[in-house]
């Protein structure tokens, strides 16, 4: 039991790195937009997703409706979702339903992905201790990029800017080089996004709606030029 | 930004996105059957990060040339298969290094 608890916490700590950085420069921006670092580090521990809370960070600032913000949230993070789903065949008994509710909080994109490479099946024990690591390094990113970000260079807080989107990158690219559809359905996205900001008129939809409009239109339409085979939907 | 104004955000944020990923884990667990469904599913998150990133990224350092620099580095190590942290610390050095240059210049 104790020994699969520290398996997890060893397993949680390449991601806990991999979040540092990101949420460093999450709480930098966030504090660069208004908020407070303690505003900044309550939405990282609530939260832990980075592409929920970037995208979040306009809606708040900029005064959109809880709508908008909960769809938004709600299109961004609709791959836990299917991740859950997946992840569930995977529990083993320990797992009942008060453990699966804790664990449901932290259930990101890197954490499922480590928990789903383990062989056989994976208990509270190890789940937890994979849940904590990457937690805290999310966190005390946020804290030390809110709280020391701005007193950074300005050169170093522009460089530390793109790092969010690089992981964004390193997560579409690979899928999107291997497999047609992918790359078909993400030019579509960036085509559509591009034009949402450039176009007169459609520029004057907000951010949220953007990637809302984006997602669901680019990932619809893969779905009906390229549905998936049951085993390949993960 | 006034607590009064941030609370509620937060607050649907972390609930909205804590339903998605708790109610698929505890309360429907049989898969789900249409392929359309599924496809969707599947395809949503390269369509959300693209979405995303293009063209937020090349604001995102505050000077499009240093952005450029950066995409064109994080693009072309992603596209090898690198790694998150990889790409995204060789993004920042590339925008450091365009950033240097361009003050030489």
């Amino acid at each position: 039991m104790k020994a699969e608890f520290r398996k997890g916490i060893r397993h949680g700590i390449p991601i806990a790195l991999g979040y540092l950085s990101v949420s460093f420069a999450f709480g930098m921006k966030a504090v660069g937009d208004g908020l407070t670092w303690l505003q900044a580090v309550l939405i990282s521990a609530t939260n832990l997703t980075s592409a929920g809370q970037m995208a979040g960070l306009p809606l708040m600032t900029g005064g959109a409706s809880l709508y908008e913000t909960a769809l938004t949230q709600l299109t961004i993070n609709l791959r836990y979702g299917l991740m859950g789903l997946s992840l569930g065949r995977k529990l083993d008994d320990s797992m009942g339903t008060l453990q699966r509710l804790i664990f449901s909080f932290a259930d990101t994109d890197e954490i499922f992905a480590v928990a789903s490479s383990q062989p056989g099946k994976v208990g509270k024990a190890y789940l937890y201790g994979l849940m904590l690591t990457p937690w805290f390094g999310w966190t005390i990113g946020t804290l030390l990029g809110g709280v020391a970000g701005t007193l950074l260079p300005p050169f170093v807080r522009a460089a530390l800017g793109i790092a969010i989107y690089g992981m964004f990158l390193a997560i579409i690219l690979p899928p999107a080089r291997e497999k047609k559809p992918v790359r078909t359905v993400v030019a579509l996205a960036v085509g559509m996004s591009i034009c949402f900001r450039y176009i007169p008129g459609l520029n004057r939809v907000s951010s949220g709606f953007t990637i809302i409009i984006c997602a669901v239109t680019a990932a619809a339409a893969g779905a009906l030029l390229y549905p998936v085979e049951e085993e390949e939907s993960r | 930004m006034s607590w009064r104004a941030f609370l509620p955000y937060v607050t649907v944020m972390a609930v909205v996105t804590y339903l998605i990923r708790m109610l698929p884990l505890t309360a429907f667990r049989k898969p789900i059957r249409s392929r359309f469904a599924q496809s969707f599913l599947t395809y949503i998150p390269f369509a959300v990060l693209g979405a995303m990133t293009f063209p937020d990224v090349l604001y995102s350092t505050g000077d499009l040339r240093t952005a450029a620099a950066g995409v064109v580095v994080a693009v072309f190590l992603s596209w090898r298969g690198k790694s998150l942290l990889t790409v995204a610390v060789a993004a920042c050095l590339a925008v450091a290094a365009a950033q240097g240059i361009l003050m030489l210049i």
